[in-house]
């Protein structure tokens, strides 16, 4: 084979990849027009109503579910903090390249690779339970125990790339704050924050990012109603629950409605990212 | 009877087991002079010098036995954060703080260590500071602008100020010139024989004229032993060890 | 100053809350894994793997007389199985030529370009994958599929095998290139004798946890394979996968005891296709 023509080869793949992103962004695009067209972009985003009205009209808004989706998200990045952060002093600071921290980043890693679907069920069958039990809700579904189950899933994202950051902190650094007599902890607060903080926002940004399209799980967990959550024991959807929920009986305007909602969703997410990585490409640079 | 600052006795440091990377090392360094640590690398002339800091303590691999003493007290006894209060160190390359401005990272000893100081105080040890490592008239417009942007050799003087803004007794140099080009080397060696009157000097170099143009006293080590310790002088004049001479006169290192 | 104990104090009550905490973290791992052990490995027999979904009615009867539930998920391994076939298929060549284009052209706008887009890619959720791949290969087939279930995880695939394929050829030495060209071989010879075999282990890793991440998705199935009771093998046709039973039998209580098995059986996939792909990487270490 000649290089020209491999090198072409070479070329094409990658024309396939942003063909491939074009299409999608095309094909959500024209989905969803539909919907758009009836009820207006601006009314989609902001209307609550969901499904049939009295007289057979339909009407399709995107508000509960946008809003059910940054309350569990948010929620569940909180819930996550305190524990994706220690685990990433341990793996990258306290322990680093030691067994204890290849067992734990082992161990997270592996949290990582649970399917989602087995993630709901846990929660379905444990931390439901437990929520009832503690007596926040009848049922024990809600944006809190989705969030709950988030926060576990996403702690892996978050804790490795923190961790990578922390590592990357110089030795010479931690020395220098060292000799001048700094504890351990004084060297981390004002040596190895400073010098991570950003990197640290952007694991978190993506974090967030995992967690606003998480599907499953949350589907599981929330309850599926298609209200505007108010506080974290209410019921709701998710931008992905909904989908998942309702994509497979609906036609139509309905159906149009769920891809408009998969559309935002993707918007949603393809910034949170993008930002992460720009985050990410400034502090290595 | 000469004023003894810094003692070792029978040190021996290794990083693995059965293997000291120092061997055995006992020498008295004199108060208020500039002693030079010579040898090829891996002769554990380092190793030797961040004992004293007690930086050894951050990987839990290293052991040592012997003691080290300090003013009369065994540094190896006490807590490391006050002994690396009392003995400074400058290391291979400037490692200023990069998130932190000039006039922090001179305080950074202070900050660290959770010591509050009015704002005067710390003009004044700003000030003090930089104006004894030459680098006052150079910086003092820009003290809010962050330390790594200065050269290479403005960085190792604001960390030589940093480590002497904690009035430190001894000021341990790890190979400070060796990242730097031949003028900021000649403006560090100055500053070093300037700063002899406020502060005793150990100074890890594997550059034979740095140790002969700027040090008192010399010790010459090799594989991990302590060969030679004489003034200077008289060990680049008239070695009494064969190892030193070969070393002296370029045969090795 | 601060009294020297204090200091001290907090140290050791930072480290402290630090190991804590981190110990919590593996907490939940340990309750996952072992609920789903002692749930599930009552139902694992030879019949588990062999036969098909039972149906509710025969189910029932098995619970209520305190039997184990007849049938296996054998038409859901198959499923997933094929699925997974067919998605690397599609995705394997253009990910990993494209991962060599993007190594090899590192800094022109068009690569950073594409490198932008499949982390875009990489970031999109996998429901998104499910509605695309309805619309691309259900709606003009007319049916629910295999190959739209593989059309959708192929998609998914695609940025983990660019990404992976891309970092394990920049870690290669120029110098590599440069001794085969210096040889007098063609680029072509060089990137397929020198380049790829180089990397073979760092990219074969790359797959196999790609393959990991996607073999226990359910959202984009639902809408794409949408599920099937008995074994297909047509690809044209709805089809099952280990997760989707999931699904099912989650939706139906008198299937739930074999909930349990079904996600034993995709954790302990998902885990051995880790470890392989460890081992791999340990081995083949450039």
């Amino acid at each position: 084979m000649s290089d020209k023509i491999f090198k072409k080869l070479l070329f094409v793949s990658a024309l396939v990849i942003m063909i491939v992103c074009g299409a999608l962004f095309y094909s959500l695009m024209s989905g969803s027009l539909p919907a758009f067209r009836e009820l207006g972009f601006f009314r989609f985003i902001v209307s609550s109503e969901w499904g049939m009205n009295s007289d057979g009209s339909e009407h399709y808004g995107a508000l509960p579910f946008i809003v059910g989706t940054l309350m569990t998200s948010f929620t569940a990045l909180l819930l996550c903090f305190p524990f994706s952060l220690p685990v990433a002093f341990f793996v990258g600071e306290y322990y680093n390249n030691t067994v204890v921290a290849k067992v734990l980043s082992t161990i997270v890693d592996l949290l990582a690779g649970i399917p989602s679907i087995v993630y709901g069920l846990w929660g379905f069958y444990v931390i439901r339970p437990f929520m009832v039990s503690l007596g926040l809700s009848e049922q024990g579904f809600g944006i809190l125990t989705a969030s709950i189950v988030l926060a576990i899933m996403i702690i892996p994202y978050s804790a490795s790339l923190s961790a990578e950051f922390i590592r990357m902190v110089p030795r010479e650094l931690k020395e220098g704050a060292y000799s001048l007599g700094a504890t351990r902890a004084e060297m981390i607060r004002r040596v190895i924050m400073p010098n991570v903080s950003s990197g640290m926002i952007s694991s978190y940004i993506l974090a967030l990012g995992r967690a606003l399209g998480e599907t499953m799980a949350v589907t599981m967990l929330i309850g599926n109603t298609n209200n505007v959550p108010i506080s974290l024991s209410d019921t709701a959807n998710t931008m992905a629950s909904v989908i998942a929920n309702q994509f497979g009986e609906a036609d139509g305007l309905k159906l149009s409605s769920l891809i408009a909602i998969g559309l935002i969703l993707f918007i949603i997410t393809a910034i949170i990212n993008y930002i992460g990585r720009l985050i990410i490409k400034r502090q290595s640079l | 009877m000469e004023d003894i600052i810094l003692k070792f006795h029978n040190v021996c440091v290794s990083y693995t087991e059965g293997k000291n990377a120092v061997n055995d090392v006992s020498a008295d360094v004199r108060r208020g002079l500039i002693t030079s640590i010579m040898g090829p690398s891996g002769c554990g002339k380092s190793t030797l010098l961040r004992a004293v800091n007690r930086m050894h303590e951050l990987y839990p691999d290293i052991k040592i036995t012997g003691s080290i003493e300090l003013d009369g007290k065994d540094i190896l006894k006490m807590n490391p954060i006050m002994v690396r209060r009392m003995a400074g160190m400058v290391f291979q390359r400037p490692n200023p703080f990069p998130t932190m401005s000039i006039y922090e990272n001179i305080l950074a000893g202070y900050t660290l260590n959770g010591i509050r100081l009015s704002r005067a105080e710390k003009d004044e040890i700003v000030e003090s500071c930089l104006f004894n490592v030459g680098l006052w008239d150079e910086v003092k417009d820009s003290l809010t602008k962050r330390g790594s942007f200065l050269s290479g050799g403005q960085q190792q003087r604001l960390c030589i100020a940093r480590a002497l803004a904690l009035k430190p007794d001894v000021l341990l140099m790890d190979e400070p010139t060796s990242a730097l080009d031949p003028i900021a080397t000649a403006k560090i060696e100055d500053l070093l024989v300037q700063l002899k009157k406020d502060v005793t000097i150990v100074i890890v170099t594997h550059n034979m004229g740095q140790a002969a143009r700027i040090s008192d006293y010399s010790m010459f080590m090799y594989l991990g032993e302590l060969v030679e310790y004489d003034k200077t002088q008289k060990m680049f004049t008239n070695p009494k060890d064969k190892r030193t001479e070969a070393y002296l006169t370029g045969r090795f290192g | 100053m601060k009294s020297y104990s204090i200091r001290i104090l907090k140290d050791r009550l930072l480290k402290t809350m630090v190991i804590i905490l981190s110990v919590l973290t593996c907490v939940p791992l340990v309750l996952i894994i072992g609920k789903v052990l002692l749930k599930g490995y009552r139902q694992i027999n030879l019949s588990f793997f062999t036969e098909t979904t039972p149906s509710t009615l025969d189910a029932m009867l098995a619970v209520n007389n305190n039997q184990l539930i007849p049938g296996g998920i054998a038409n859901g391994i198959t499923g997933t199985m094929m699925m997974v076939l067919i998605a690397t298929v599609i995705a394997v060549p253009i990910g990993l030529l494209c991962g060599v284009y993007l190594s090899e052209n590192r800094k022109t706008r068009f690569a950073g370009i594409i490198r932008f887009l499949t982390e875009i890619l990489q970031g999109t959720p996998s429901i998104i994958t499910g509605i695309i791949a309805y619309i691309w290969v259900v709606v003009p087939m007319r049916s629910y599929s295999a190959i739209a279930g593989s059309v959708s995880l192929a998609i998914m695939l695609l940025p983990l095998i660019i990404r992976s394929t891309e970092e394990t050829l920049n870690l290669l030495p120029e110098s590599l290139k440069e001794a085969s060209l210096s040889l007098g071989s063609s680029y072509t010879m060089m990137v397929l004798k020198v380049l790829i075999p180089s990397a073979f282990g760092g990219i074969l890793t790359g797959i196999l946890l790609a393959i990991s991440r996607v073999i226990g998705e359910t959202a984009p199935l639902m809408l794409t394979a949408l599920g099937a009771s008995a074994i297909q093998w047509d690809p044209a046709k709805p089809t099952s996968a280990v997760s989707l039973l999931i699904w099912e039998f989650y939706n139906d209580p008198n299937l739930s005891n074999m909930i349990w098995s079904a996600s034993l059986f995709l954790l302990i996939l998902v885990l051995v296709l880790n470890l392989t792909a460890k081992k791999i990487a340990k081995k083949w270490k450039i």
